[in-house]
């Protein structure tokens, strides 16, 4: 079964939106859409890096991004506006990965792939890494649940009830930053926001509460995975923007639907 | 009695930058005491209260809580993203679970009984305020903190609140420290009052307060008994020589 690409990238997509449903309803709560952006721009410099030092993929883009979030926090934490960190970084990082990329030969045919993914290209190691990393970013968020979700409602009700805001807001840095290297090999840095936001965009207009929105985007995300796949297949267009347009396409109908 | 926060000697600034927000302050508050902080803008009114909680870093000074004490705490301008869903009554589970009939009584107790599936950003001002102090009454607080709790609210809507806050502390026993601008109805409402401009500028009974000189000085419209806009004479002379400033009865700092 698994010989089958069309199985591996649905199984891939499917692994991936289990992460990022609840990841981008935080990121939407939170306003936290340029973070995942700036992230996933740097995560470019990852891929030079692991090409240049023969490392994994998954690894390189992992140890940049993870470095992003502990930068921005820090900045931050210093003062620095939270737009202008972002701005620096992204846009330095990708351009040091591009860059870079000019450097390994292999790469400056390939960085296309990570640019906009290549979900069909997936391997069996994939599919672990992309599951291995999903279950982590899930069970975290699951165990923080509370504690996360208090702190994203209002910082101060946080404090008062014990929670540390700026920790809080940290582990979900370091939860991005798993997704954003999990991803780059299905959707590429540059969409990879979109199966963030979209998704959980969509989900807003029906959910009552937080875990509802955070399932429906789980839910939005799978179906926008299968049938961005299946639009693929049969009008022959590039996978992991049909991903989005599909999710894009869901969200401009809920938007009938929002509850006010 | 002994207090449940007693803070000597404080010193709180910004990020540790820049002139203090308060310097030298010293408070506590009792078991069942109704304690109001007024000022104006900028006065320190929500640093004090901060740093009462322990949510800010102090330069100088201690700040002693009683070991175990339960704090009800709503804090000011609460805002609640459109983006997040949140029911009242998941609200209320934040961050702890509560069983639904508590939820329930917590709602009925201030008033907005019934209200457990509306979105809480669909909410008018009067009863987002009521929710909020709900969930603060929801852990049995020994203290409840409230830091411009009827902001937004018309004159109706702060009366009754004010009203409402007394209820609960004649039932709960709940100590209450406010910080407001609603100088007439909390003078009424309340056991001791603090005057803050960055220090204690005077504290004391309302009625002692309120026939100091400093006083009637910084509130002088409000004291004639009207409800004109509460006045603060801000750049009142501090230079520390001796007669160049008045205190009222309860005054702490030195000169």
């Amino acid at each position: 079964m698994l010989d089958d690409f069309l199985t591996r990238a649905a199984l891939a997509g499917l692994g991936l939106v289990l992460a990022t449903g609840p990841l981008g309803s935080f990121v939407i709560w939170r306003r936290m859409a340029y973070f995942g952006d700036s992230t996933a721009h740097a995560a470019i410099l990852g891929v030079a890096l692991s090409f240049a030092l023969s490392a994994p993929i998954y690894l390189g883009t992992l140890a940049v991004a993870v470095a992003m979030a502990l930068v921005v926090a820090h900045l931050t934490g210093r003062g620095q506006s939270m737009d202008t960190v972002l701005g620096v970084l992204a846009h330095s990082a990708l351009a040091l990965g591009l860059v870079g990329a000019s450097f390994v030969p292999s790469l400056r045919v390939g960085l296309d792939a990570f640019l906009f993914g290549d979900i069909l290209a997936v391997s069996r190691t994939d599919i672990v890494w992309i599951w291995g990393g999903s279950a982590l970013v899930l069970g975290l968020l699951i165990w923080r649940w509370q504690r996360l979700v208090t702190a994203s409602v209002n910082e101060e009700l946080a404090m008062a009830a014990g929670i540390d805001p700026a920790r809080e807001r940290l582990i979900l840095s370091l939860a991005l930053a798993v997704v954003v290297a999990i991803a780059i090999r299905i959707v590429g840095a540059l969409l990879i926001s979109a199966m963030l936001i979209v998704p959980a965009a969509a989900a807003r207009g029906f959910s009552a509460t937080p875990e509802r929105m955070a399932g429906s985007a789980t839910l939005i995300g799978a179906i926008a995975v299968l049938g961005g796949l299946w639009a693929s297949l049969r009008l022959d267009t590039p996978a992991g923007p049909s991903i989005v347009a599909i999710s894009a396409l869901i969200y401009v109908v809920t938007l009938g639907i929002w509850r006010k | 009695m002994t207090s449940l926060i007693e803070a000597t000697d404080l010193t709180v600034s910004h990020g540790g930058l820049g002139a203090p927000v308060l310097s030298h302050v010293d408070f506590l508050i009792r078991p069942a005491e109704i304690v109001t902080v007024v000022g104006p803008n900028g006065s320190g009114k929500s640093t004090l209260i901060r740093a009462l909680l322990g949510h800010v870093a102090l330069d100088s000074g201690r700040v002693e809580r009683a070991p175990g004490l339960r704090i009800g705490y709503v804090p000011q301008r609460v805002h609640i993203e459109r983006a997040m869903p949140m029911t009242v009554r998941r609200f209320l589970s934040l961050p702890h679970r509560v069983r639904d009939d508590l939820a329930a009584a917590a709602l009925a107790r201030t008033g907005v009984p019934g209200l457990e599936q509306r979105q809480i950003t669909a909410l008018s001002g009067g009863q987002f305020q009521r929710v909020l102090l709900a969930r603060a009454l929801l852990n049995d607080p020994q203290l409840l903190v409230l830091d411009e709790p009827t902001q937004g609210l018309d004159q109706p809507g702060i009366v009754a609140f004010y009203k409402l806050i007394e209820e609960v502390r004649a039932e709960t026993g709940a100590a209450v420290l406010m910080v407001s601008h609603d100088l007439l109805v909390v003078m009424r409402a309340s056991d001791r009052v603090v005057c803050l401009n960055g220090h204690v500028c005077c504290e004391g009974t309302p009625q002692a307060v309120s026939a100091a000189p400093a006083y009637r000085a910084l509130f002088g419209a409000e004291s004639q008994g009207t409800l004109a806009l509460y006045r603060h004479q801000h750049d009142h002379d501090h230079d520390h020589i001796a007669g160049g400033h008045h205190h009222g009865p309860g005054c702490t700092h030195p000169h």
